[in-house]
């Protein structure tokens, strides 16, 4: 009989910093939250974000020129190519959105929050503290939480890893969605609806963990893949398995049927955590879901192929015949979140990963491509915020009637962020585009390809009603634009400035991703 | 490295469009603008003498390395009569653009969007990287789009939509065509989207007609094949004659144009195993064209069908396989490039003065503007393929090619010649002949042409005449291309059937 033994656990400090920081400023900005005055709460809550995020992005291109990688943390978290990728892209995307969360002067003077977010709507305390311009600054140790999760999340490489991380980054995130500072009722809906079926999902996860559990005697990733290579028996509780975990990461990408929280969610968050979710979200998502498909699962493709490529026409069809009768714009880029989330999958369906030296995996593709939609992302949520009416941000698309006439800038750069989501050449979403139509077509998938062809037409529709509405039309009265710092400024000019360059210049981030588009085992 | 002179070209007109979107007086926005054609008309002339005289101009660097495509630019014939019409239009446009009456948006803007469609198509005519070319080709929309949304009739939103949608129909049909025959070249070793390497690939059989049919859909949509066209009409009536000369003059040559570069070298099996459909397609399109333009109300949709019918000309003359057809085609191509811009031009001067497009609402107008007269006149000669005129010469080619390939099809195409003959006359006997109406008469009384509008016709004419009666250096330059094209097609001309008679 063995006697349990306690073994000091060993960290890699230097390797596991990007993370460490993250989640250290996270828990730092908490007890700021405690011990500082009112007033100093939010430039020093604000600077220590930017801080860390900036620490740990530099960290993390340290390790990468330090060519620092394997599996870390005793088996919990691989630092792999997708890995070091992924975790540059959340913490450029975190930096960017957390900007846009500092915002206050086209708001009046205060950031998008809830004043107190405890008091009932309505009540004599929310008028009060509104009153006293107060503001919540938890909204920053929240994000930090959320974002070091992801980070976790996405190189996760045993399942209950996976698991904890799932919680760390969602749990934040639904309080984040219950902040908005104006149309709270709403706000709280949104919050509640997406802690339901968030519960609701990880419960899903969690049972197909069970199942993998039971078939493959590990939580292990690559124990799990030599368990699916090397085992005839119980094909029954790996494919269960399979499907149940596969819930629980498409619920999180936005994936039609598992998809239908996210049109509510995103028109009732705040604006910037809307932007924050619709990147980051994904992005940690779709990374877990490629290292658990391609790591644990790869053995097994021909089971989940064709599932995700049904999944994949779905998510296409739905999300783009959704968004074409869309009036409100957060809805509508929800619905256009859910369609792209269906173009990504083409790519995971594709899973052609073993390719000759210097030629993109489908990893490296939808690593393009998330950059791509993110730079676009931020930037078009940001653009969101500064278009007002006198009783708050104007998400009614008829409100954008015209707005050329009123501020040119505004309604360009929201147009070149059209143009990209709907992948017209010359912005980086059509290169991420073609990037993942590639990968599908060389994993033999060409009627996918073809599918998502014809759905990229239809998308093109909303998108250009859009850029219709916003330079065909007659200016709409009592709509304007506000006038933003460069909290807001910033990342805009950044997503307006990468999204060209990904689309004239791919070939650096092309290659990186490339030289990074191989996931460890 | 050589000095990278098509990159300069290109970029240009492209960049000096970009600084025209800043703010900045009206006055010196249009001459700025107006300068920036006219030194791109310069380096464009310059760049295709450099080509007729031997100057090696491909350029070659990496773009994406990953996926194998480059920045690959060469002039060939075909390419470098394309250059040509664009640059030498462009100014005429601006300067008939000048004033823009009635413009929703400032004449800056327009004059911006032309330049930038002017850099973005000398792109895609000299591409000779398929993705590249893809990149420009779709590119080209965003400008036209809002020339469209911009500027012109009422009905011009719908209209703008309507053009957008067909093309990127057919031009995601086509990325799909793109996005395999990168699978295809992957998986021969190392992948390559320069058309020189694609050609070097098997691609006969089933996977290669469905891959040629792709990237036909997209190039019949835009050199507006029936049953594919009825966009055109729409779109050449609700935009401005410039915008419509523009689009039909130079970007609905880009169908033509990749038909011969794309269809046709790389997929030689493909395209003979087509060419029945194709050359009765271009029959139809020109006899419905033809037959559209006769019945058409609208001056500008008139304009628009009888190019429907030209169109047609120069695909037969395409899927004919023969030297002559095919450099006939390419000839026919420039030619009509200047043809329609004299149409829709002078059209516009008509529509100017009398406030509307309706045929009917003209009658007897030679009898106080002679000038105008004169001019759609002969830009109704020209296209009707009157001798003199070079599109008489090109449309010679076309058909007396064709006619050893295929004698029946030429036969009935002949018809479209008679058509031709028909719809030129009629509009001319219904607006300019007969009793002069009170409302018209009222529009040109002492309002004939003016100085400046002379003269935006006099190069027009002037090229269409002189190509007219002096062809062969038109040909010489695109006949190379033909011939290389008909070698990556194993395709010979058909031997004489009268055999010589000795001497």
């Amino acid at each position: 009989m063995t006697v349990l033994e306690f073994a000091a656990p060993v960290l890699e400090w230097r390797a596991l910093a990007p993370i460490l920081l993250v989640l250290a400023a996270g828990c730092l900005g908490i007890l700021l939250e405690a011990v500082l005055p009112h007033h100093l709460r939010f430039v020093a809550q604000m600077s220590l974000v930017l801080a860390s995020v900036v620490l740990s992005l530099a960290f993390l291109v340290i390790n990468w020129f330090r060519g620092i990688s394997g599996v870390l943390a005793m088996g919990s978290i691989t630092l792999d190519g997708p890995a070091y990728f992924l975790w540059g892209a959340l913490l450029v995307f975190g930096a960017l959105a957390f900007m846009v969360f500092s915002e206050r002067r086209v708001n009046g003077g205060v950031t998008a929050f809830a004043a107190s977010a405890a008091a009932v709507p309505g009540s004599v305390e929310e008028a009060e503290s509104a009153r006293a311009g107060r503001e919540h600054t938890e909204v920053f140790p929240l994000g930090l939480f959320a974002l070091g999760g992801m980070m976790v999340f996405l190189a996760a490489s045993d399942l209950i890893t996976l698991f904890v991380a799932l919680e760390v980054f969602s749990l934040p995130l639904y309080l984040m969605c219950a902040m908005a500072r104006r149309r709270r009722l709403l706000s709280q809906e949104a919050a509640l609806k997406y802690f339901l079926l968030g519960a609701f999902s990880s419960g899903f996860f969690l049972m197909g963990i069970a199942l993998l559990y039971v078939y493959s005697g590990s939580f292990d990733l690559a124990a799990i893949h030599d368990a699916v290579t090397a085992s005839v028996f119980g094909e029954g509780l790996l494919i269960a398995g399979l499907a149940l975990l596969g819930v629980g990461l498409l619920f999180k990408i936005g994936a039609v049927p598992f998809h239908s929280w996210t049109p509510d969610v995103y028109m009732g968050a705040p604006t910037p955590v809307t932007g924050f979710m619709a990147i980051c979200t994904k992005l940690a998502a779709v990374g877990a879901l490629l290292r658990v498909f391609y790591v644990a699962l790869d053995g097994e493709r021909w089971t989940w192929q064709p599932l995700l490529a049904i999944i994949a026409v779905l998510t296409m069809v739905v999300g783009i015949t959704a968004a074409l009768t869309q009036t409100d714009i957060k809805r509508l880029l929800a619905y256009s979140s859910i369609a792209h989330a269906g173009f990504i999958l083409t790519a995971v369906v594709g899973a052609s990963q073993i390719v000759p030296a210097g030629q993109a995996t489908s990893a490296a593709s939808i690593m393009f491509y998330l950059a791509a939609y993110g730079f676009a992302t931020i930037g078009a949520f940001a653009l969101v915020t500064m278009v007002r009416n006198p009783a708050g941000e104007e998400n009614g698309l008829a409100g954008w009637a015209g707005l050329a006439r009123k501020n040119p800038a505004v309604a360009g750069l929201m147009a070149l962020f059209m143009l990209s989501f709907a992948g017209i050449p010359l912005t980086g979403g059509f290169i991420g585009k073609w990037a993942v139509f590639t990968a599908a077509w060389r994993g033999g998938y060409w009627w996918l390809v073809i599918v998502a062809a014809l759905a990229s037409l239809v998308g093109a529709w909303f998108y250009l009603r859009v850029i219709v509405v916003m330079f065909g039309q007659e200016p709409a009265k009592g709509t304007f634009v506000g006038s933003a710092s460069a909290w807001t400024w910033i990342p805009v000019v950044i997503g307006a400035v990468a999204t060209l360059w990904l689309g004239m210049l791919p070939d650096s981030v092309m290659q990186l991703a490339t030289f990074a588009g191989t996931f460890l085992r | 490295m050589t000095f990278p002179w098509l990159t300069f070209l290109g970029l240009l007109p492209l960049v000096a469009g970009l600084l025209l979107l800043l703010p900045m007086g009206r006055g010196a926005a249009r001459t700025l603008g107006f300068a920036a054609s006219i030194a791109t008309l310069a380096l464009g002339i310059a760049v295709v003498w450099m080509h007729a005289t031997g100057v090696t101009l491909a350029e070659q660097l990496p773009w994406i390395r990953a996926f194998g495509t480059w920045w690959a630019l060469d002039l060939d014939g075909m390419g470098a009569a394309m250059v040509l019409l664009t640059v030498v239009l462009v100014p005429l446009v601006l300067l008939a653009e000048w004033d823009l009456p009635g413009a929703r948006w400032s004449a800056q803007a327009y004059f911006a969007l032309v330049l930038i469609l002017e850099g973005l198509a000398i792109f895609v005519f000299t591409a000779t990287d398929l993705l590249l070319f893809y990149l420009f080709f779709e590119a080209t929309l965003i400008p036209v789009y809002f020339l469209m949304i911009g500027f012109g009739g009422p009905q011009r939103g719908r209209a703008a939509v309507k053009f957008l949608i067909f093309s990127l129909a057919g031009g995601l049909i086509m990325l799909a065509s793109v996005v395999g025959l990168y699978a295809v070249s992957a998986s021969a070793g190392q992948p390559s989207y320069l058309v020189a390497d694609l050609a070097t690939l098997d691609l006969s059989g089933d996977v290669g007609r469905w891959l040629m049919a792709g990237l036909l859909v997209a190039f019949v949509v835009k050199a507006p094949m029936v049953p594919v066209h009825t966009w055109l009409p729409d779109a050449a009536e609700q935009s401005t004659p410039g915008t419509a000369t523009l689009l039909v003059g130079v970007l609905d040559k880009i169908g033509t144009f990749g038909m011969i570069r794309f269809c046709l070298t790389l997929f030689p099996e493909a395209s003979q195993w087509v060419a029945p459909f194709m050359t009765w397609f271009a029959v139809l399109s020109i006899l419905w064209g033809a037959l559209g333009a006769l019945a058409s109300r609208n001056l500008m949709r008139l304009v628009a069908y009888t190019s429907v019918s030209h169109f047609g000309f120069m695909i037969l003359g395409i899927y004919s396989f023969t030297t002559t057809s095919l450099s006939g085609s390419m000839f026919y191509m420039l030619n009509h490039g200047f043809s329609t811009a004299a149409l829709f031009l002078a059209a516009g001067y008509l529509i100017k003065r009398r406030g509307t497009a309706d045929i009917a609402a003209y009658g007897g107008v030679q009898k106080v503007a002679p000038v105008a007269a004169g001019v759609l006149l002969l830009a109704g000669l020209s296209a009707l393929s009157q001798p003199g005129m070079s599109t008489f010469v090109s449309e010679f080619m076309v058909l007396s090619g064709s006619w050893t390939r295929n004698p029946i099809v030429t036969l009935v195409a002949l018809l479209g010649v008679v058509l031709g003959a028909a719809y030129v006359l009629r509009l001319y006997r219904i607006t300019m002949t007969g009793p002069l109406t009170t409302d018209a008469g009222a529009a040109f009384t002492g309002r004939d042409l003016t100085g400046l509008e002379r003269w935006i016709m006099v190069p027009i004419i002037g090229i269409l005449l002189v190509l007219g009666f002096v062809p062969a250096p038109a040909v010489a330059l695109v006949e190379p291309t033909a011939v290389t094209t008909l070698q990556h097609l194993g395709m010979t001309d058909p031997a004489p059937v009268v055999e010589g008679v000795a001497r």
